[in-house]
């Protein structure tokens, strides 16, 4: 390895090298097995990190991108730091979590700190983090935050420096874990022997110490982790760390409050809420008392906290402390809060509310960065060199006239790390995110970090948001590593369980209509796949007839859509070739095989931390047959659209064989398979129906294409060794039970889940859904369709059976509607303030 | 000046309403000049749960549930209110602006910090620059402060039209300032907003006005409606209190029910609904003048 030999000499700390060039000794085990690799090997280990992070799914939403799902980044070269070091970050950031706790407390109390002109009054008062609801509001155990981050650099003198503090939502831990998993992959024996220091015991903490900030005391409270749903930036991280530490993922209107306590709305019904680890921010959990054009809260919560049933963590209101205007008076209010030294200085910042500094600031505005003195959504930081003197000017008298709002912090040079960059190492800067739990008697710091590193070397900003790359952090232990896994707990031998926690009425509804979209997307690949087969000019005109009831299942299911006359349509090669090929690929078709799976990609996201991670693979692959399309199109369409017909039902294959094979038979497989069942009827209602009323009905042709859509010739030669009969062709499809693809194997399937589902306690009453599919599949049970050989021809559409279809796809929406009713009704909520204005008349 | 005072608001909701939560300010606050005699509220449907407490400006505030399948609500509150004259500094008297304004600077003395918290922007009310210069004619140099806020009073009456279709609950500030037209609420939030701009404290009332009627005619029931005005503070006097939309300082027509920093601080009743459709909302007001 011959790149990186000398010290970066460009005037940053060198996390590698000393000032004599030589590796620092934390590094040299890293350093050692990187240099017996050639640069091949390097590459490879790069690009083994970028599929496995692909693999696992992990990603991260940048908002101005339409970017859903942006790929994580993650450098296989960890950042590398010695146990001593580690030692004395580890006491400076638990001194400054308790200072900023102390500062918390008091101002949600007392507020000495600001009648006493420790701290001026506008640090409170001004703040728009300062949620006045939530004053006075006392904490079981008086510490408002439960996890705390701190953004950490080093300037070329190797002083470490906080440049922010991250107390309303500390993000990045679950990333942090994430990378971890992938570099002792990556590195096993490196990571082994260097005696880096392992994170799960920090996850342990924050279980223990979530739990024992339950109001109430039972033995295994439930914890649930509040999350702004999946269009934020880091949904991914929320699902995973939901997953880990065995908390249920919810969205605001997944709860309710009642009686000034907060429950899940479940399937069984409410289910107590004891603690919330809280992801959205603390202004917009309760529309009702704190910002009222929120959605994404539970109305009352604050009620809720403030007659002491529920925890959160972070408190609301936590996000006081971390304004960028408070770092300037950190220091004095250590000294008076804690009666010590500050250990670690913060990044040099001026508050502009006071004249003396504000004085300084717009003298020395070349050297500092501008930033709001509080947290403000959307406020961007900006560089004094950077500005324009009309520019100056204008931040000038913005400046003058809201002082108090304005801050700014000196420009610090961040040290350098190596990374691996186009072929080679490099020096690269970067800062380290440390997180810090609340313990019973103060704080644990992570064994690790996140460490961020800037995209180019003049960039002063290190931000995921403006795709900066991450690394996994080596915190080396001088002792030996202890080995914690989160799942052997407890001495106390575990309650065995059959069940899970109770389904969330919203994830039972995402999981029914993944099921739908799953078959909906396979019944329609089937039918336009032998719809196409049929259709090529050498098929010639003769086929026309037999192609006609297949247009018209495909028209009533909407997949061909706007299709007046079908008969006109299979008679015209071109447009008929380009309506199924709108029918695969066209995304503005809502009911194209692109949209179907695109839809079941979107429901797949939001069960993210429901589904296992190979079915989640095979969900995000779906869509890479009709990429490749996208990318290469042949010179034949049509067989393009084929292939990737046969691609497409393959991968839904392996969905449905993984959801079976893995998933435990309880209340979520029930619904994905309810959907399942109920999706595939109405395909093959419409399919037979179709038939029937076609003239051709005991055509062989056609009902082999009926057999060949319903996937049952086999199984129909096995047994008849003849040409399709339309007596038996139906019987299969409709009565026989042990044909997956016909209907009373459909019905069979959710009669039994029926019988597993909630039902309303000591209610006799049989429900509307249960109600409306009983009555039909009586009459599915009391069908002969040995009368379809005794009409006459032509009189098929007037059989008892093609009344029959007609009557179960009519009941279909409606069995739909009664399972909605009954247990998805998770309305949405509204605000409804009486405005003095809407009545005024003075 | 005793007055007896209903408000009523009353929701209908076009489908039910499987809960809804509430909290509203009606009570009507005791202040130097005003004492509530006698205040109760009443409800249909009656509600689950109803908690009261008080807010961090000193508001009474009710929060109540209904837990139960609803089409519609209706909370009447009742008031007995008790008024007294209240006695006005003579505003030539008044220390100029800029010294009040400096005492707001930091630091802020110890004694002076209920009014600071008024001094900022707050969630209606951004600091905005256009204030200013909407402002600046009135503050002319070393104006006592009450004077020229009650300048300030004039211009909004004057330059304002009152127009209750002009604007909505959501119309920001200088939307407000470009049109020249609003209500009530309007008028109070740009006073507000324009001392604030100059660095001066200033609050938001919310509250009820007497209407007197035509000479001959009897008072009609229903008429009257929730009002909202400004209050300005002046060093070792107070918050004294002035109505944009009627140009006037407050005395005995004007029952204060909550103060806070803008509307959104004291909306008499502010409700979250779950499920209902659409929805709409009626009130009604009734002051009443008693005895004398």
């Amino acid at each position: 390895m011959s790149r990186l030999d000398g010290p970066d000499t460009r005037g940053h700390y060198d996390e590698l090298r000393d000032a004599s060039g030589k590796v620092r000794t934390h590094y040299e085990p890293l350093i050692t097995d990187l240099q017996r690799r050639d640069s091949a090997g390097v590459k490879r280990l790069s690009d083994t990190a970028r599929r496995l992070l692909a693999e696992r799914g992990v990603t991260f939403n940048i908002y101005d991108d339409k970017g859903m799902d942006t790929p994580w980044h993650m450098d296989p070269v960890p950042f590398v730091i010695s146990a001593r070091e580690w030692e004395g970050i580890e006491k400076a950031l638990i001194q400054r979590a308790t200072l900023l706790n102390a500062i918390l407390n008091d101002s949600y109390g007392p507020q000495q700190l600001i009648r006493d002109g420790s701290m001026p009054a506008a640090l409170v008062l001004a703040q728009p983090a300062y949620l006045r609801p939530c004053h006075g509001i006392k904490l079981p155990n008086a510490k408002p935050l439960q996890v705390y981050g701190a953004d950490l650099a080093r300037s070329p003198d190797g002083q470490w420096w906080v440049i922010s503090d991250r107390t309303q939502i500390p993000t990045g831990s679950g990333y942090a874990l994430e990378n971890r998993l992938i570099t002792s992959r990556l590195l096993p024996e490196v990571f082994r022997d260097a005696r880096v220091r392992r994170l799960a015991g920090f996850f342990r903490q924050m279980q223990q110490s979530l739990a024992a900030l339950a109001p109430r005391p039972v033995e295994e409270p439930r914890v649930v982790l509040l999350t702004p749903g999946p269009y934020n930036e880091t949904y991914f991280e929320q699902a995973y760390l939901a997953r880990y530490l065995g908390y249920t993922l919810v969205e605001g209107e997944d709860l309710t409050v009642r009686d000034d306590r907060v429950f899940l709305k479940t399937l069984n019904g409410l289910e107590p809420v004891d603690v919330i680890l809280r992801r959205v921010d603390d202004d917009f959990c309760d529309p009702l008392e704190l910002r009222n054009d929120s959605m994404l809260g539970v109305p009352g919560l604050v009620r809720a906290v403030r007659a002491g049933n529920v925890s959160l963590g972070n408190a609301l209101g936590s996000g006081l402390v971390e304004a960028p205007a408070m770092m300037a008076f950190l220091p004095g209010l250590c000294r008076k809060l804690l009666g010590s030294e500050l250990l670690m200085p913060s990044v040099a910042t001026w508050w502009c509310g006071q004249e003396r500094p504000r004085g300084e600031v717009e003298k020395n505005l070349d050297r500092l960065v501008i930033k709001s003195a509080f947290r403000v959504r959307g406020r961007e930081a900006c560089f004094g060199n950077r500005l324009t003197g009309a520019e100056r000017a204008a931040l000038a008298e913005r400046m003058r006239f809201a002082p108090d709002r304005w801050a700014a912090q000196e420009k610090i040079s961040f040290s350098t790390a190596p990374m691996w960059e186009d072929g080679q190492l490099v020096h690269k800067p970067v800062s380290v995110r440390v997180y810090l739990v609340a313990t019973k008697d103060g704080y644990m710091v992570m064994p690790g970090a996140l460490t961020r590193v800037a995209a180019t070397m003049d960039s002063p900003l290190v931000s995921m948001q403006k795709g900066g790359t991450s690394k996994d952090t080596w915190v080396l232990s001088e002792g030996p590593v202890e080995n914690i896994t989160l799942l052997s707990r407890t001495s106390a031998p575990v309650e065995l369980r059959r069940t899970g926690h109770n389904l969330g009425s919203r994830v039972a509804n995402h999981l029914y209509w993944l099921g739908r979209y799953a078959e909906r997307a396979e019944s329609s690949a089937r039918l336009l796949r032998s719809t196409l087969l049929r259709c090529s000019p050498e098929s010639g005109m003769s086929e026309t007839p037999l192609l006609l009831p297949l247009l018209e299942a495909l028209k009533r299911l909407t997949v061909l859509d706007d299709v007046p006359d079908a008969a006109a349509l299979a008679s015209q090669q071109e447009q008929l070739e380009a309506r199924l090929l709108e029918a695969v690929f066209d995304a503005d078709h809502p009911t194209s095989i692109r949209s179907c799976v695109s839809h079941i990609q979107r429901i797949g996201v939001l069960l993210r931390d429901r589904i296992s991670v190979d079915t989640w693979r095979v969900i995000s692959q779906l869509g890479d047959a009709l990429d490749t399309y996208d990318n290469t199109p042949s010179i034949t369409p049509m067989s393009d659209a084929l292939n990737v017909l046969t691609r497409i039902i393959l991968e839904l294959a392996s969905f449905h064989g993984l959801a079976k094979e893995n998933m435990t038979r309880a209340q979520g497989w029930m619904f994905l398979d309810m959907g399942h069942r109920i999706e595939r009827t109405v395909y093959i209602c419409e399919l037979l129906r179709a038939g029937l009323r076609s003239a051709d009905a005991e055509n062989p042709s056609l009902l082999e294409a009926i057999l060949e859509v319903g996937d049952s010739t086999i199984t129909y030669r096995n047994r008849y060794s003849l040409l399709p009969q339309i007596a038996a062709v139906y019987d299969l499809l409709m009565l026989d039970e042990l044909n997956p693809r016909g209907l009373r194997f459909q019905f069979e399937r959710i009669r039994q889940q029926f019988e597993h589902l909630p039902h309303e306690k000591n209610s006799a009453l049989l429900t509307p859904a249960m109600r409306v599919f009983l009555e039909n599949n009586t009459r599915l049970q009391l069908c002969d369709p040995t009368e379809l050989a005794r009409v006459e021809p032509g009189t098929w559409a007037q059989t008892q059976v093609a009344k029959l279809l007609t009557q179960l796809i009519e009941a279909m929406p409606v069995l739909n509607d009664a399972l909605t009713a009954g247990y998805f009704a998770h309305s949405t909520i509204s605000s409804s303030d009486a405005s003095p204005a809407e009545t005024l008349s003075t | 000046m005793n007055y007896r005072i209903t408000h009523r608001t009353t929701y209908a909701y076009s489908s039910q309403v499987a809960m809804s939560h509430h909290a509203a300010r009606l009570r009507p606050r005791d202040t130097d000049t005003q004492r509530c005699l006698e205040f109760s509220l009443s409800f249909d449907p009656e509600p689950d749960l109803l908690t009261e407490h008080t807010d961090s400006f000193g508001n009474q505030v009710a929060c109540f549930s209904v837990q139960k399948l609803h089409n519609h609500f209706e909370v009447i509150s009742r008031s007995f209110v008790s008024l007294m004259p209240v006695l006005q500094p003579d505003p030539l008297q008044t220390p100029a602006w800029e010294s009040v304004a400096a005492m707001f600077r930091d630091p802020v003395p110890v004694d002076l910090l209920d009014p600071c918290q008024f001094v900022f922007g707050s969630p209606l009310l951004l600091h905005e620059m256009p204030l200013r210069d909407f402002a600046l004619p009135s503050f002319t140099k070393g104006r006592p402060v009450l004077a020229a806020t009650a300048d300030l009073c004039r211009r909004v009456h004057r330059e304002f039209v009152f127009d209750p279709k002009a604007t909505t609950i959501s119309t920001p500030l200088h939307e407000v300032l470009e049109k020249k037209r609003g209500v009530c609420q309007d008028f109070a939030h740009l006073a507000i907003a324009s001392l604030r701009a100059m660095g001066l404290p200033a609050r938001y009332i919310s509250g009820y006005l007497r209407t007197h009627p035509p000479a001959g005619k009897p008072r009609l029931q229903g008429v009257d409606a929730s009002h909202a005005w400004a209050s300005c503070f002046v060093p070792g006097f107070g918050w004294v209190d002035f109505d944009p939309t009627n140009n006037c300082f407050t005395s005995l027509d004007h029952i204060t029910v909550a103060t806070g920093r803008d509307f959104s601080d004291v909306s008499p009743v502010r409700g979250i609904i779950t499920g209902g459709g659409r929805h709409s909302v009626d009130v009604g007001v009734d002051v009443e003048p008693v005895g004398a």
